[in-house]
């Protein structure tokens, strides 16, 4: 207990820094998932090439890869001085960008030709069968999944704290030089995430559980 | 092309603007690639002297050898956590409270735990605060044996419960027991269904071996650090970064390719159980995006 308690900062300012990056990378990862499944879907067969392309080759790259990259790589680039922070950011959105688009695509695709073909024959605008026929089925089957794919970023951000990014994952080094016991500090971390995600996956089991019974 | 929801088969007008759209977009791609491109020029990263140490043998054994580590560890990992996940799910699947219980809270417990934070308590926690030596191999290994166990342990439940009830029903009639329940027709079935998720499964392990860099596990990253930082090799960090990519990228998409395949003979198949049908996944809460191309995130 006392490892938790004497260094209570330090935790704390430590799940903050997972829980900025976090939020960074989960909206940039939002924006560019939205954009490559607009890619992926688009009428342009050009353009869904490149999607395709983009997402088959991130989602087999190890993200510890992209990372190393960033960290190790990017700076013999010179091209913008960027903060480690910013440019942990860039790298868990390249990454996350890349299942976003898979459950935002796999989501439109459950919604049946038909529905759309019906409200195409009823006289419906373009806008109005998106946002009043087919937008609202497809949000249903791909949020939950998304749910989980944001589970699986807030873990992924501890990857962060093995390139000097200061968040939860790097705990153990101060923990250590301060003399604690290291096991236990992790322990402690552990816990944390476990406080962090245990009410995300329930949020994710709640909204799967009603939304799969509506269809 | 096939049909879709979001828009009507072009006429000439959208073909026109559609080939507008595109050229567009190949622009601002070629645009995006091509700068980066040309930084990497730019910088140099393309110069002979750079690209040296990929002809002194000596590298290339090293970059074999690490290439052995990861795919040693890979191989142990993926046996191990395939064990792992049998046990916890047939615990999961348990009629006794006393042996479901434990197994789900383990399952569940080690799914929400980060990957790293239990590679770092078995490396850093284990043999710095309990004294008990684990080598990086085995930190690395367990590690991936309990994260990704206990996925495969859910993807096992999950198959399982997809299976039409009947199918449990009429062998408990015909006056078989538990066991043969499960082993002669629960489990022929299911593992039929699952083997895309679950070759989907081990590319996460594949990928997951990259972690072992950052305890200092002699595979590809670290190989490519200690060479990227080699002084009398012109520091050449970028192009051994590329390589190891490469190489990374070339096997991940193989077993993807496998898990692909798979899917789609499975799809032919008349036998197939619809793992994704509504419900019974669902209500297993299993952390995997839909189709074959599971939640590779984690």
């Amino acid at each position: 207990m006392n490892v938790l308690f004497d260094n209570l900062g330090l935790y704390g300012q430590a799940f903050l820094g997972t829980i900025e990056l976090f939020v960074v990378a989960a909206i940039g990862s939002l924006v560019g998932g939205l954009l490559l499944a607009a890619m992926r879907v688009s009428p342009v067969p050009i353009l869904r090439a490149f999607g395709t392309l983009y997402v088959n080759t991130v989602r087999n790259t190890p993200l510890t890869l992209v990372f190393f990259f960033f960290a190790f790589a990017y700076p013999r680039l010179e091209i913008v001085d960027l903060s480690f922070f910013a440019r942990g950011c860039i790298a868990l959105i390249i990454y996350t960008s890349a299942f976003i688009c898979e459950v935002v695509r796999s989501g439109i695709n459950t919604v049946p030709v038909g529905q759309a073909e019906a409200s195409r024959a009823l006289g419906f605008t373009f806008t109005q069968t998106l946002a009043g026929i087919v937008l609202p089925q497809a949000v249903r089957s791909v949020v939950p999944p998304l749910t989980n794919i944001e589970i699986a970023l807030l873990k992924n951000t501890t990857i962060a704290a093995g390139f000097s990014i200061f968040e939860a994952g790097g705990i153990y080094q101060t923990l250590s030089e301060r003399g604690y016991n290291v096991f236990l500090g992790l322990l402690w971390v552990a816990a944390g995430f476990l406080i962090l995600v245990i009410p995300l996956t329930l949020l994710q089991q709640r909204l799967e559980q009603r939304w799969s019974t509506a269809r | 092309m096939t049909a879709t929801v979001l828009y009507d088969t072009p006429g000439p007008k959208a073909r026109v603007r559609n080939a507008g759209t595109g050229v567009i977009g190949v622009l601002l791609v070629l645009g995006l690639v091509g700068f980066v491109l040309y930084r990497f020029a730019a910088t140099g990263q393309f110069d002979g002297r750079l690209w040296e140490w990929i002809e002194y043998s000596a590298i290339q054994v090293l970059l074999l050898q690490s290439l052995l580590a990861t795919l040693e560890a890979f191989a142990v990992a993926a046996v191990l956590s395939l064990v792992f996940g049998a046990v916890f799910a047939a615990g999961r699947l348990s009629d006794h409270r006393w042996l479901s219980r434990p197994a789900a809270l383990v399952v569940e417990f080690f799914r929400a735990v980060p990957l790293l934070v239990l590679i770092f308590i078995l490396y850093f926690g284990v043999s710095r605060g309990l004294g008990v030596n684990i080598s990086t191999f085995w930190a690395l290994v367990l590690g991936l044996v309990l994260y990704n166990g206990s996925v495969l342990a859910e993807i096992f439940r999950a198959g399982v419960n997809a299976l039409p009830k009947g199918q449990r029903e009429a062998s408990y009639a015909l006056g078989m027991r538990k066991t043969q329940v499960m082993t002669n027709v629960l489990l022929p079935q299911s593992l039929r269904a699952m083997l895309p998720t679950i070759v989907s499964q081990l590319v996460v392990v594949l990928k997951d071996t990259a972690l072992g860099f950052l305890i200092l596990y002699p595979e590809l990253l670290y190989q490519a650090r200690f060479l990227g930082s080699q002084g009398q090799l012109a520091l050449p960090i970028i192009p051994v970064a590329m390589v190891v990519a490469l190489i990374y990228i070339a096997m991940c998409l193989l077993l993807s390719a496998a898990a692909g395949y798979l899917e789609r003979r499975t799809r032919r198949s008349r036998k197939r159980i619809d793992l994704d049908a509504a419900g019974a996944v669902a209500a297993a809460g299993l952390v995997i995006a839909p189709s074959s191309e599971s939640g590779a995130a984690g």
